[in-house]
């Protein structure tokens, strides 16, 4: 399979990636290149095998922990916002949305 | 005690000397801090002798009263995807050109000041890397490649570069790295030192920037298997409550059974990791090395681990996908680089991230962005995870006939800057023999075992099933007391 100049476009604008002209080319290349080596993937028969997610369960069951919904952290604003590119009265700014 | 030789000490060696009040904590910083100056191979990112000396002489304070961690005063420096709150943290991108994170991640705090429950040890700095460690030769920083110490003509490895280069050019004596498809075990072969990558789950991934979650893991680089131990030790251990995939296994002492005897270890040779894409002079080296084992008592099985040519697409699959989730976190709106000119916010999202990323990080988001999008899931994304579990399960058949597996890190010495520029497959193709492990979780080294082409070091790995750290490091330990390539040093230094 082979991906097109508008397969590029789509997934970008879905990455949130202004490509140009030149760069979509050689990203089209690239990866079609590197879904050659892919190829090989869909010929392996994976009937009744489970996905892996975390690596260890492959020994164990392995269950995602869930936190108690509770504060664990202390305020720290003026820090987290401390390398924002635009704060404003401890609110982080972005282009007007509503108008 | 004469401080001209410091740079020169182990870990081991360091931490007895400051314990033994031979020499002070500052006095050590001091010597490394400059080593560190006019940024040999361009390995550091960010140094602050301001924030290293005052940590060595808190050090000094608790040595005196005699309160000090395990390895109070010994420098270390950290790999820059740990974000730390008194250096920069860029993780080798534009994108966070500046960042200054308001915590420690746990490693870091973990190896640091040991009033907080760490090892002691004093920061020298952040290491470069590759952008949010994707590449395998370093030269996909934004902020310039690192050279390798052995030939500055040649590529350090990746994505741990600046930790490989700076520690075989006694920059420090240990490092942190970070390994999600080698990049701790390709870049310690590339510079002839040695690191360990344990268990998927046993070293908190709190802090450290993510790339592909289900692949993270951190773990220790240093001259040889016992200084690894030392590190590791203090590394590892559950982080519950701050790192969901964090597994309840007990922290454990390493060092323990470093000297154990390896009379009759079964170690497993993979038929796949000696095939015709492995360059001669690496095979020489690894089979002297196994040659050596062999002397030692240990018994060589042959094995086989049938899908390790798969393992290049499966992890070049299933690390863009999770890459292009855990990256769309970087927007110019919370921290890091923002475009200049926009009309809206999206067109500040594209412009901020097309001005912010690298090329090699920008074709694995779009990589993973595609086999994640509709339609397409299930035959790359959820098909690569199937193949992932195939995988794993055939670790577990060979280590019913062996106790850990040796074999190449990679197919060749480290490689000459420019030869792969123009094909990023060529890089993915040799990662072939480290990716196997990081897909199944399991602990994995590199420890010197000879030189190749343009007497560049090689490496030798080896890989344990899970939770064997302790007796990776007890094999290592043994082949290094018999052996001296991880004495050798590159020329001048």
């Amino acid at each position: 399979m082979s991906l097109t100049p508008q397969d590029i476009a789509r997934i970008a604008n879905l990455a949130r990636l202004e490509l140009q002209p030149d760069e979509s080319e050689r990203m089209l290349t690239q990866i079609n290149g590197f879904f050659g080596i892919v190829e090989a993937m869909q010929a392996v028969d994976t009937t009744g095998i489970e996905p892996m997610a975390h690596p260890v369960a492959a020994i164990q069951d392995i269950t995602l922990r869930l936190r108690p919904d509770v504060v664990s952290e202390p305020n720290q604003r003026d820090l987290n916002q401390r390398s924002a590119p635009a704060v404003e009265r401890g609110l982080f700014l972005v282009p007007k949305v509503i108008e | 005690m004469t401080t001209s030789n410091l740079h020169d000490m182990t870990v081991a060696e360091l931490a007895q000397a400051l314990k033994s009040k031979q020499v002070s904590a500052v006095e050590v910083a001091t010597r490394f801090l400059a080593q560190t100056g006019g940024n040999p191979h361009n390995a550091f990112l960010d140094i602050d002798s301001e924030v290293t000396l005052a940590q060595a002489q808190a050090s000094d304070t608790r040595l005196a009263a005699g309160t000090g961690g395990l390895l109070e005063g010994v420098p270390v420096a950290h790999k820059d995807v740990f974000v730390t709150r008194d250096f920069v943290t860029t993780a080798g991108s534009k994108i966070l050109t500046g960042y200054r994170s308001p915590f420690d991640a746990t490693l870091v705090q973990k190896l640091g000041a040991s009033e907080f429950g760490g090892a002691g040890m004093v920061t020298l700095g952040k290491l470069n890397c590759d952008e949010f460690a994707m590449g395998s030769a370093n030269e996909n920083s934004a902020f310039g490649k690192v050279t390798n110490p052995w030939d500055t003509a040649r590529v350090p490895g990746g994505s741990s570069g600046g930790s490989a280069a700076a520690v075989a050019a006694r920059l420090t004596p240990a490092a942190t790295g970070t390994d999600t498809g080698g990049s701790i075990r390709q870049p310690a072969s590339f510079c002839g030192i040695t690191g360990i990558k344990p268990t998927y789950g046993r070293a908190s991934r709190y802090g450290m920037i993510a790339y592909a979650s289900s692949l993270d893991q951190g773990g220790p680089m240093a001259r040889n298997a016992e200084d690894c131990a030392l590190l590791l030790s203090a590394m590892c251990g559950p982080d519950l409550d701050r790192d969901s995939t964090s597994l309840d296994v007990p922290a454990e002492d390493f060092t323990a059974s470093l000297n154990a005897s390896i009379e009759g270890l079964r170690i497993g040779v993979p038929k796949e990791f000696f095939g015709e894409g492995l360059t001669a002079d690496v095979r020489a080296a690894v089979d002297g090395a196994l040659h050596e084992y062999e002397k030692l008592g240990a018994k060589l099985v042959p094995i086989s681990l049938p899908r390790t040519e798969l393992s290049i697409p499966v992890y070049y699959i299933i690390a863009p996908a999770e890459a292009s989730s855990n990256l769309s976190r970087f927007d110019g709106v919370k921290f890091g680089h923002r475009a200049k000119d926009y009309v809206d916010l999206v067109d500040m999202y594209k412009k901020t991230r097309a001005e912010g990323f690298g090329s090699e990080v920008k074709r694995r988001i779009m990589t993973g962005a595609y086999v994640l999008s509709h339609g397409y899931y299930d035959a790359y994304y959820l098909q690569a995870q199937k193949i992932r579990r195939m995988i794993a399960d055939d670790f577990q058949n060979a280590f019913k006939q062996c106790d850990v597996i040796a074999g190449p890190v990679a197919p060749s010495v480290a490689w000459k800057f420019g030869e792969n520029a123009n094909d990023p497959v060529a890089d993915y193709l040799a990662d072939i023999f480290t990716l196997p492990a990081s897909l199944a979780g399991l602990p994995g080294m590199s420890l010197p075992a000879g030189f190749g082409a343009g007497n560049m070091p090689v490496g030798l790995q080896l890989i344990g099933n899970y939770f064997q750290e302790a007796k990776l490091l007890n094999a290592a330990h043994r082949l290094q007391q018999a052996t001296d390539f991880h004495l050798r040093k590159p020329e001048g230094i």
